[in-house]
């Protein structure tokens, strides 16, 4: 912390009334330096006060918890930098997964096939959820709390209807099984670490919205069309299209968290993942996300979401008061939040050279 | 205009909904590999035609497979005796007993509901009384149910379940337990767990959430690392054992598994010898008995469990007895 308060250095040209930002001013600008400090505070501070949590192990689980907030929330932070919300992003997961199970089960065929068919499915969804959204002009957050209540009444009307209960059967035995569970639901050893293939996944996923963000045209339009969708579209940006296609990166996320949680568990409930939907949006917020588009970036989302995973657990390596968990996890995420405001004021207190 | 246009965007919505469901359901026309039938097995026979209509009103969170079992054998019932059955839900205590006076004033023949909130439901069952309805309580409210006004209770008593649990891992040598609660602020959950520090006084909670399997998961995982002394783990709902074995094995856990509940993979589990056992409070039992209770006290009189309340539960599934067992649960009866 104390070196984020130091005086930026002299800036080069005295006689330039011209303003300039220091190196560290720039750094501090960008989305991601308040959260990644916050995230460093806590990690800290839980290094102090959770024996347990000081293990590779530990930070592993961590990484595990944190990744399947973290996948999602890649997409649900791009789609919140371009100004739209997804409510639907929780149950979206569940349906993906109830997709596949019953239809391959019921009629017993390959999981692979089922596994596409959920994955068009959850696209389906995700492009009537944007085609609404620019067609009707109506806010995005009536449009998908639409298609939230309707996706859960769904799971679990249809999957009550298809299975007679309101879990799917087990799927592992099914053909195809195995190579999803490698793409899905792996873990790999790293000496006494257990390492499981969504944190690979999720690093991957993230890279690549970096890079779409940071370095291609559909990056830039992303942020033009969330700062202000008018002067987008009156230089050219295809505002639709590009909100049409962030909705459906979310439920292509979704979809694959979907396919992990079903390949993981093999069975699904078909009422979980509700609630979820939030936790993408806090881990976006955390990581500095503006709620009103325009502002963010994926290195950003990323920390917020380890610090929502890493403060869950580390509640739980400190053996806190099981009792007072939401307690300390609302305080903790003020927290977070703070700290990210207090850097960034900093870094927006612009010094003229 | 924009009123129109919310409408026809809503018919979409709706159609789609409708085009999925349709769809959904005509791939259960090309049967599963393994048949799995809906309802209960049971007599089934043609028994009486009372025409009685009874209302069922419980604190259901929709989703949860335990009262897919608690519909079953209420609808078996309801089957066996020519009962038309109103099944209603809702976990907010001001909306079930809004469910409870709709029963009421729908004239229903009698009523069986939960008292998970005795105190806010009570002003609705004394409604039900005015009116001459019958209400009988089932799964939990054993300790309020004649001050409420219920004429009879079909559950389990959850401490009860809990110290029995305790003192058998106690008597199995336990020394520590963790005790899984999935759902914040449940009566009945903390009931359980109390119950089983009650048997084991070495018992320590822990709070997960148990609509997101993958955070179960790691938060088991995190607990198993901070306190390695563990050696037993209680979970209090089917699909979270399942959620625990996987936290286990990630955790090279030694520890051992015990739940509350079952369900066909809890039951399979308990087979492979990976859940030691399961404390089952019968839930198809309880929605059974409910309705077949209201039945004979509509035709006949009779007053079961002579004053007292009608226990379903605890009864130990392991080893032993799991053969048995097995094709039940996978009936969805068990």
């Amino acid at each position: 912390m104390s070196q984020t308060t130091t005086t930026p250095p002299s800036a080069p040209a005295e006689a330039s009334n011209r303003v300039t930002l220091g190196w560290s001013n720039r750094l501090l600008a960008r989305p991601e330096v308040g959260a990644l400090v916050a995230a460093i505070v806590i990690f800290i501070f839980f290094l102090v006060v959770a024996p347990a949590f000081r293990s590779p192990a530990s930070f592993f689980t961590v990484l595990y918890q944190s990744s399947t907030i973290g996948i999602v929330a890649v997409a649900v932070g791009m789609l919140m930098i371009g100004g739209e919300f997804d409510l639907s992003a929780g149950v979206i997961v569940t349906t993906a997964g109830l997709v596949n199970a019953m239809f391959c089960y019921q009629l017993g065929i390959n999981l692979i096939v089922g596994a596409v068919l959920s994955l068009v499915f959850s696209l389906l969804i995700g492009f009537l959820n944007g085609y609404l959204v620019v067609r009707t002009g109506i806010p995005s957050f009536l449009i998908t709390l639409g298609t939230f209540f309707v996706l859960q009444g769904a799971n679990l009307g249809v999957t009550k209807l298809v299975t007679g209960s309101v879990s799917t059967p087990n799927i592992n035995q099914m053909a195809g099984y195995g190579t999803l569970d490698a793409i899905f639901a792996s873990s790999f050893k790293i000496g006494s670490v257990t390492v499981e293939i969504t944190v690979i996944w999720w690093f991957l996923f993230v890279a690549l919205s970096a890079f779409i963000l940071q370095r291609t045209r559909i990056g830039n339009w992303i942020y033009a069309v969330g700062g202000n969708a008018d002067s987008a579209r009156a230089v050219g940006v295809p505002v639709k299209a590009v909100k049409i296609g962030l909705f459906m990166t979310v439920s292509f996320l979704g979809w694959f968290i979907g396919m992990h949680t079903l390949y993981k568990f093999d069975t699904l409930q078909a009422g979980n993942g509700i609630g979820n939907e939030f936790l993408y949006i806090i881990a976006a917020v955390v990581g500095g996300t503006l709620l009103t588009g325009g502002f963010g970036n994926a290195i950003g989302v990323a920390i917020g979401a380890f610090i929502f995973g890493m403060t869950s657990l580390c509640i739980v390596y400190a053996g806190w008061d099981p009792n007072w968990f939401r307690a300390f996890l609302g305080v903790m995420l003020l927290l977070a939040v703070m700290v990210n405001l207090y850097v960034k004021r900093l870094s927006t207190a612009r010094k003229v050279g | 205009m924009t009123p129109t246009r919310t409408r026809r965007s809503l018919t979409v919505v709706a159609g789609l909904a409708t085009a999925a469901a349709l769809a959904l359901a005509a791939c259960s026309g090309g049967g599963a590999p393994a048949t799995s039938s809906t309802g209960g097995g049971g007599g089934g026979g043609a028994g009486d035609n009372s025409g009685y209509t009874f209302a069922m009103v419980t604190h259901e969170t929709p989703g949860d497979t335990f009262w897919d079992k608690i519909k079953a054998g209420a609808q078996q019932a309801a089957k066996n005796n020519g009962i038309t059955l109103k099944y209603s839900n809702d976990p907010d205590p001001a909306k079930q007993a809004t469910l409870i006076q709709n029963a009421v004033d729908s004239k229903v023949d009698g009523i069986a509901t939960t008292l998970a909130t005795p105190d806010a439901l009570a002003g609705a069952v004394k409604s039900a009384n005015d009116a001459g309805i019958p209400v009988v309580a089932f799964n939990s409210g054993i300790d309020q149910y004649q001050k409420v006004g219920a004429k009879m209770y079909f559950g389990s008593d959850e401490t009860l379940a809990g110290t029995t649990a305790g003192k058998r891992i106690a008597a199995a040598g336990g020394k520590k337990a963790l005790c899984v609660i999935q759902a914040s602020g449940s009566v009945a959950l903390e009931a359980r767990c109390a119950g089983v520090k009650a048997g084991l006084p070495a018992t320590e909670n822990i709070q997960v959430n148990g609509a997101d399997d993958p955070s179960v998961v790691s938060a088991l995982q995190a607990k198993l690392a901070q306190d390695s002394s563990i050696d037993y783990i209680v979970t209090l709902g089917a699909p979270i054992a399942l959620d625990a074995l996987k936290a286990m094995d990630a955790a090279s856990s030694k520890a051992k598994l015990v739940t509350f509940d079952l369900n066909v993979d809890a039951a399979q589990a308990i087979k492979d010898k990976k859940i030691e056992f399961s404390i089952d409070q019968q839930p198809y039992v309880q929605g059974y008995l409910a309705i077949q209770a209201l039945y004979l006290n509509k035709k006949n009189g009779n007053d079961i469990g002579g004053g007292k309340a009608v226990l379903t539960g605890p009864s130990f599934v392991d080893s032993s007895n799991i053969d048995q067992i097995l094709p039940f649960a996978k009936n969805n009866t068990r």
